[in-house]
């Protein structure tokens, strides 16, 4: 029986999907040990990739970028700073700077500065400042958001209510629903009127196109949802092959036999409890 | 009153200046842009007209919101049954309005968890998110006098990962069962998997989120949903603060005049059609 990284491999997923859907069944060690595994190696992943696909090559390089000759002057002082963090890490700041397509921008200054701020939460007195990066972050993203928003939900919405009135019996009706749904459906989320009377009820009607949309929506999630198990099951049914060694009916055996183990032991503790 | 009516003074002056401007060439102004500039304008002045008023003194009536009633009673019960609180404020970073909108909630639901001295669990998914959620959290145990029962670790970071995030939250559920659960903010496919859980455990749970896709699923699977700007308008409902009312109070009235314009747009449409009138209004409202 030959054991290949390939089939190695295999054999991890298949534990590691079987792991995660024990949760099915309630919480226990192999769920726990999947979880765990996962939120570790992503955040880990994660951190590893935002720093280098984003904070080498966007920002030191635009900082640094590589320089060709010779350098004089406030550029050899710069550079005398890179230098100085390449001394620590050659990998990030390699020799003559990050060659990445940039031109210097020293406006990339701010981004770096904010960053260093949000370091210092890790100190009583200066964690404050780190406050300074989040305000930049909230204040940028409102603002560039308000432009947003109103092309996509107020204008290209009021556009796209430009409906065919004329052109045959169903396009009208469609047409005339949309717009009611639209309307009434605005008009549940007055929040400054009381929903009684006349406003009351076509604000139920609102609701009731709410309610549709949204259960149109559901059953069209649902239907993504049964294509990623559909992906996973097709995996498992791969891995099941004699090519991998009956990965799945293997490892499904033995988390099953173990977890009736635990389950019997937890009963027998519980009696002896009782 | 008197505020209210200076900007609607200052906006009448502004106008004027403004028409002036543009009627004499308006240089350095992309005319591209009008309708974004009006719109955005109009909106801006009416807001803080509105604002202005309920700073002045003027009562603004909010409508009861059913699953904003229900914070209140989401920690009660917490507190009753000697369990935690769990609130998640989404998956996504501190640039989306919604998480914005989830963090100030945090702070809401923190005074409430500080008052009635419940513990507090809110896993996160972003850095900057972990850092406002505990400086909002720090606040508002202050504010209430108990410091003492803060600690930097309610607010906890797990993944950036989508899914495992979905599976940290999860096992936290399974383990500490919490009798409340909170999601306010940002959700994509992780949203019933949340939900599903927490109902699993029988929390009585609490959505709010403006993501139209994930709507469906907290509805099918919590106690209470805020739907969309329901839940946007949150922190001026718990908070009662005059001047986010007023901005309430601002927002609704530029829904009534955008619901006007849909109807304005889709009888000229109609009567365009027809052949009537030959304006092509539909380019008025493009943006380049």
């Amino acid at each position: 029986m030959l054991f290949t990284t390939e089939i190695i491999g295999a054999w991890f997923a298949v534990f590691l999907t079987l792991a995660i859907f024990s949760f099915l069944y309630k919480d226990n060690p192999f769920y726990k040990a999947a979880e765990h595994l996962f939120v570790g190696v992503s955040a880990g992943y994660w951190a590893s990739t935002f720093f280098w696909t984003q904070i080498q090559p966007n920002l030191f390089g635009r900082l640094w970028p590589k320089v060709d000759g010779e350098m004089g002057g406030l550029r050899a002082a710069w550079y005398g700073i890179y230098d100085f963090f390449g001394w620590f890490h050659s990998g990030i700041f390699p020799e003559g700077g990050i060659d990445k397509g940039h031109e210097m921008n020293l406006v990339y200054m701010v981004p770096f500065i904010l960053g260093i701020f949000m370091l210092f939460r890790l100190s009583r007195k200066l964690g404050w400042l780190a406050r300074w990066s989040m305000a930049y972050v909230v204040g940028l993203a409102a603002g560039l958001r308000l432009y947003g928003f109103l092309n996509s939900n107020i204008l290209a919405q009021v556009r796209g209510s430009a409906l065919p009135l004329f052109d045959g019996w169903g396009t009208a009706i469609n047409s005339i629903l949309i717009i009611i749904g639209t309307l009434t459906g605005l008009f549940y989320f007055f929040f400054s009127k009381e929903h009684t009377g006349m406003f009351g009820k076509i604000s139920r009607v609102g609701i009731w196109f709410l309610m549709i949309s949204f259960g149109a929506a559901f059953g069209f999630a649902v239907m993504g949802r049964i294509s990623l198990l559909i992906g996973r099951f097709y995996d498992l049914i791969q891995f099941s092959g004699s090519e991998y060694h009956h990965a799945t009916y293997w490892l499904l055996a033995v988390i099953v036999i173990l977890l009736g183990v635990q389950a019997f032991r937890e009963r027998g503790k519980q009696t002896e409890r009782a | 009153m008197k505020s209210g009516k200076a900007i609607l003074m200052g906006a009448g002056i502004f106008a004027v200046l403004f028409i002036i401007y543009y009627a004499f060439g308006h240089p350095y102004f992309n005319g591209n842009r009008l309708t974004m500039f009006v719109c955005v304008m109009a909106l801006s002045i009416t807001i803080l007209y509105y604002i202005a008023r309920a700073n002045s003194g003027e009562k603004i009536y909010l409508r009861i919101i059913p699953g904003l009633k229900a914070f209140d009673e989401a920690v009660g019960r917490a507190t009753e049954m000697g369990k935690p609180v769990l609130y998640v404020p989404g998956i996504m970073d501190m640039d989306q309005v919604e998480t914005v909108a989830g963090v100030i909630i945090l702070g809401h639901v923190a005074k409430m968890t500080a008052t009635y001295e419940t513990n507090l669990n809110v896993p996160v998914s972003r850095s900057i998110v972990m850092e406002a959620g505990r400086e909002i959290v720090k606040e508002s145990y202050l504010s209430v006098g108990r410091p003492d029962l803060f600690n930097d670790d309610m607010v906890h970071y797990l993944t950036d990962e989508q899914f495992a995030y979905a599976a940290g939250v999860d096992g936290i559920m399974l383990r500490e069962k919490p009798a409340a659960c909170f999601y306010q903010g940002k959700f994509y496919a992780e949203s019933l998997i949340l939900a599903e859980t927490g109902n699993s455990i029988g929390a009585i749970q609490i959505a709010g989120t403006a993501s139209p896709s994930q709507i469906p699923f907290f509805v099918t699977a919590c106690d209470y949903t805020l739907i969309g700007e329901e839940f946007l308008t949150a922190s001026a409902y718990l908070s009662q603060k005059p001047a986010l009312l007023g901005s309430v109070k601002g927002q609704d009235m530029g829904k009534f005049i955008v619901m006007i314009a849909i109807l304005l747009v889709f009888i000229l449409n109609g009567v365009h059609d027809l052949g009537w009138i030959d304006i092509d209004f539909k380019e008025w409202l493009r943006v380049e």
